[in-house]
């Protein structure tokens, strides 16, 4: 009678989790960031202030609006939030997991990014469509990169899922791997890069011609933006809860302990790890000057020239051990 | 002590990855001043894969020329170079011959050529660093790619002293390193080459008003 219980409860609280803990992740790189920069700090929960402050307002929508640019939140919202029910967050058992690996996850963003890129240039402001044009930049320069990262870990598993990645690191956890370095280094960039982080854009930008994601979210208001905004902290969560799945899967809960301690070790070195994650993303933010947009295309081959390094490496190194 | 020495060779793998990740760095890296920076970490990851090889051979000699990288290419090398290029003002973009995307490819080439290279030496070698004679090829080939794609001569230097810790990088892992009296000489004529060529730096500056190197290559004034 229950067999279906544990599965549908597992899937509530991966939809659910997610979005709820994704702007306090936001809210906590402000204000790391703001301390590391000597301003006053803003408190923990603004992000669920501005959320909550879009979402009581009322929607002005373009006179040449059409239906693509009203659809293009909900679309996004909700890739975000599959795309998170995939990512083993806690633990690998997650039953969607079994039907979706890391290159749906891949198209799952690819499929936001032409959706926003499209909304953007639907309303035909200038700015938009700069905007869109600059996002499928960086976003076809950065997919390859990502996927690089991807198989450098694919190699070391054997398979494309990353429940069966983190439970082969957990199985070995004695094992130092030197191309993971590399990939670590290469998803970095990425990761700074995908989600409009200072060397490529910068979050918090008014001028118009350094924009890049933002300008494509300049035409849009009250609970639209609210789901745009809160579709981009959780894509920050979700490439960082990537980025544990791949190189730090310590304390996810796996097949075998995945009890009441288990999840509740899983939660908490999750909290940890974003706790920490998050002050480092700040100093690099912080330290770090925003690169001229001609500089990406350099910037991102970095990042994928590093990645297949990653492959080479292994290749030498781990082929013969 | 089976699983000790496994664990020390992956270590061993992990500084040498780190090496070739730290040349990586160099060669699309743009200011003086940090590859300065870089060229001391990468310093200090040999350091720490020397100590390692050291320990796991236990031989003092190793540990001797351990102490002597850190003291030589971590401590002293890197601030005489800072304090050169704070004195040259050269702490601005260094000129590239070509954009940092192509050295890169460059780059992946040369570590291709490296490892096919150093394949079958590998195989024949017995110390627990065998795997790692590759990437100290491929940080001598970086290196040699960097003093080849700048122009200006505090950046050849420095491409210079990075193809040393490459060659250094691939004694101690081939035959765990040299014997100590050239290994001191080596030291030396490192430390002795960057004084002489500190003063070059401000001759050439006196001369051209630069450091451009490409203006040595016309042998009179037109």
């Amino acid at each position: 009678m229950t067999w279906y219980l544990r599965p549908a409860g597992e899937v509530l609280l991966a939809i659910a989790a997610a979005p709820l803990a994704a702007p306090l992740f936001a809210g906590w790189i402000a204000q790391c960031r703001a301390w590391m920069q000597n301003r006053s700090a803003p408190p923990l929960i603004q992000p669920y202030r501005m959320l909550h402050k879009l979402f009581q307002k009322e929607v002005a929508l373009a006179t040449d609006a059409s239906f693509l640019f009203r659809v293009t939140p909900y679309v996004l919202f909700a890739t975000m939030v599959l795309a998170a029910a995939i990512i083993p967050t806690v633990a690998t058992g997650l039953p969607f997991a079994q039907v979706a690996d890391a290159i749906a996850l891949i198209g799952l963003f690819a499929t936001a990014r032409v959706f926003m890129a499209l909304a953007a240039m639907d309303v035909g402001t200038a700015f938009g469509t700069l905007g869109a044009r600059r996002e499928m930049m960086i976003g076809f320069l950065a997919e390859p990169a990502l996927l690089m990262v991807l198989f450098n870990t694919f190699l070391l598993s054997g398979s494309t899922a990353l429940p069966r990645l983190v439970e082969t690191y957990r199985a070995h956890p004695s094992l130092i791997e030197p191309s993971l370095l590399f990939a670590a280094v290469a998803f970095l960039m990425v990761l700074l890069a995908e989600n409009a982080r200072i060397p490529i854009d910068n979050p918090a930008t008014h001028l118009e011609l350094t924009m890049i994601h933002e300008a494509m979210l300049l035409e849009y208001s009250a609970r639209h933006l609210a789901l745009m905004e809160w579709a981009a902290s959780l894509k920050l969560f979700n490439y960082a809860c990537i980025g544990f799945a791949l190189f730090l899967p310590w304390g996810i809960a796996t097949r075998a302990t995945s009890n009441g301690l288990g999840l509740v070790i899983a939660v908490a070195s999750l909290a940890g790890k974003l706790i920490v994650a998050g002050a480092a993303l700040a100093l690099i933010e912080t330290l770090s000057a925003k690169l001229r947009i001609f500089r990406a295309p350099e910037y991102l081959a970095t990042a994928f020239i590093l990645a297949v390094l990653g492959l080479l490496v292994h290749l030498l190194l781990g082929g013969q051990a | 002590m089976a699983h000790t020495s496994h664990l020390l060779a992956q270590l061993l793998d992990l500084f040498a990855a780190g090496l070739l990740l730290l040349s990586f760095a160099m060669l699309s890296e743009r200011r003086t001043q940090r590859l300065v920076t870089l060229f001391a970490w990468q310093g200090a990851v040999l350091f720490a894969s020397t100590l390692l090889v050291a320990y796991s051979a236990a031989l003092r000699e190793v540990y001797y020329s351990a102490a002597l990288t850190l003291i030589l290419k971590v401590i002293v090398l890197p601030w005489i170079l800072h304090r050169l290029i704070r004195r040259l003002g050269a702490e601005w973009d260094s000129e590239l011959l070509v954009n940092v995307p192509v050295t890169m490819l460059l780059g992946l080439g040369l570590v291709i050529f490296a490892f096919g290279l150093a394949q079958p030496i590998s195989t024949l070698a017995a110390t627990i660093t065998r795997n790692t004679l590759g990437i100290a090829l491929a940080v001598i080939l970086l290196a040699f790619l960097m003093m080849i794609t700048r122009r200006k001569a505090v950046t050849q230097v420095i491409g210079f002293l990075a193809m040393e810790n490459g060659l250094f990088f691939a004694a101690t892992s081939a035959t765990y390193g040299m014997p100590m009296v050239i290994e001191l000489g080596i030291a030396l004529d490192v430390l002795v080459g960057v004084l002489i060529l500190g003063v070059f730096f401000f001759q050439i500056r006196e001369q051209f008003d630069s450091l451009d190197l490409h203006h040595l290559e016309t042998l009179k004034e037109d």
